[in-house]
């Protein structure tokens, strides 16, 4: 026989288990909700708890089914370092890869490493040093500099295999690098430190590409 | 002797010396097919054993058809390419598209010449090798994707050069890329002819730049279904057809017009 006094604990230790799961099914909500706008504006959020500027840039983003590169002006804090801005403005461009509706996604959170710069040789007086022919890959331009962008190898695994698939990511970098920093002429990648062959078995990272190939114009509010 | 019965004798002499070797080929590489209207695959004629005789020069040198088109299909061996879903591999669509077409142009009269005729890695040196070799009017690189719509159409993202000898292997393409545009130009009549839709662009894509003829990378991706189009599958045997009925189009109304 059971007393009414254990009826009466057992059912307000029901009632007490009832409202924790409720407790804990709505703090979940709530962390899943905090962590999916985190994941939405990473670089700008990272970049303005830091207190840097908010500058309008202008993103490249790829439309797989017309081939064609979207125009996407953002708002976002950017680094006074010029290295930290590049890797900030193409982290931006990885993210709208794989927000929704995108035709071009790729389902990577952090696809570089780094991006450094160096001066475009081709001085007067001194040989070129890669290639000589006219409209040689990788011949120098002579002027600006050169952005070497270090991919992250997660990305490169990540990223749709196919000519169409590869050259829209890499021109997309490229526009979006040469519209928000117009003083980088030539971008070479490399992923993970390391020179690779193909992007993912079809565009050719072998060469250094002139960022007027992909034609964007300057941002008119290009960040410094 | 006139020099050239002394290179054509020459010329028979090294082919005999070399047993296993045939002109298409070096030992490396696998055999190639390269194929005449009306001529399939003949097997290769038994090496003499006696000493050369001296032929004219007309006979021991094999004439170069008018027309040539080499095609390649990508990737091929342990280089599978992209996975297409449905245990579908970018390998066999492109062996597959290579070998309708094949039959297409073969059909219309036209000289073929292919890279790779059966599920073997080549690397892009050697693909073209065989392209060059085969001096030849139109060159496709065949690819495919799961990404898109339709057909993807790339020339070599190379500036255009001026025509030099030896032109510079890794940027051969320059001195046809204006030719290359044209080559586009007469398949995206036809794929739109065919109601297929199809994106242009230029691409940096090995072996591409390093062909010296005309060249154009058609990548063919599944047929998203629209307004008038339906949605078609890689797999889809009609869909291919309806792909390579319209570069063979092309590329017969591109014997007439590549001269021009």
């Amino acid at each position: 026989m059971i007393s009414r006094a254990h009826k009466i604990l057992f059912l307000v230790m029901l009632l007490a288990c009832v409202i924790m799961a409720a407790a804990l099914i709505r703090l979940r909500n709530r962390a899943q909700d905090r962590l999916q706008e985190q994941a939405g504006s990473a670089p700008a959020s990272i970049a303005e708890e830091s207190g840097n500027p908010v500058h309008t840039v202008t993103l490249y983003v790829p439309n797989d089914l017309d081939g064609s590169l979207i125009t996407v002006e953002r708002s976002i804090a950017l680094p006074s370092d010029k290295n930290a801005q590049a890797r900030v403005l193409l982290e931006s461009l990885i993210a709208a890869f794989h927000a929704q509706g995108s035709t071009h996604p790729i389902g990577v959170e952090s696809g570089i490493n780094e991006v450094y710069f160096l001066p475009v040789p081709g001085v007067p007086g001194q040989p070129p040093q890669r290639a000589s022919s006219p409209g040689a890959p990788g011949q120098p331009s002579g002027q600006g500099e050169m952005a070497v962008v270090d991919l992250n190898g997660a990305l490169s695994a990540a990223q749709p295999s196919g000519i169409e698939p590869e050259t829209l990511t890499l021109l997309a970098m490229m526009a979006t690098l040469h519209a928000n920093l117009p003083e980088v002429t030539e971008v070479h990648f490399l992923v993970d430190g390391q020179p690779r062959e193909t992007l993912a078995g079809h565009a050719d990272l072998t060469r250094t590409y002139l960022a007027s190939e992909t034609n964007p114009e300057p941002a008119p509010e290009a960040a410094q | 002797m006139r020099w050239t019965e002394a290179a054509a004798l020459l010329s028979f002499v090294m082919t005999a010396s070399a047993p296993g070797q045939t002109p298409q080929g070096t030992p490396q590489q696998p055999p190639q097919r390269a194929s005449s209207p009306g001529q399939n695959a003949p097997p290769a004629p038994a090496l003499p054993q006696t000493p050369a005789p001296q032929l004219p020069a007309a006979a021991a040198t094999p004439l170069k058809p008018a027309f040539v088109v080499v095609l390649d299909a990508a990737h091929g061996g342990t280089d599978t390419g992209a996975h297409l879903g449905n245990n579908l591999e970018e390998k066999d669509v492109t062996l597959a598209v290579e070998w309708r077409l094949r039959s297409e142009l073969l059909a219309r009269g036209i000289a073929v010449v292919t890279t790779r005729s059966s599920d073997a890695a080549m690397t892009p040196v050697a693909r073209a090798e065989t392209a060059n070799r085969a001096q030849a009017e139109a060159c496709l690189v065949i690819h495919a994707t799961a990404t898109g719509s339709g057909v993807h159409l790339y020339t070599s993202s190379l500036a255009p050069g001026p025509m030099t000898r030896p032109l510079p292997w890794r940027t051969a393409q320059a001195a046809y890329v204006t030719q290359s545009l044209k080559l586009e130009s007469e398949i995206d009549a036809a794929l739109g002819h065919a109601q297929i839709p199809l994106t242009l662009g230029r691409a940096s894509v090995q072996p591409m730049d390093s062909l010296a003829c005309p060249a154009v990378a058609v990548e063919v991706a599944p047929l998203v279904g629209g307004n008038v189009t339906k949605s078609r599958d890689l797999s889809d045997a009609d869909y291919q057809k309806s792909v390579v009925d319209a570069l063979a189009a092309a590329l017969a109304a591109w014997q007439s017009d590549w001269k021009h």
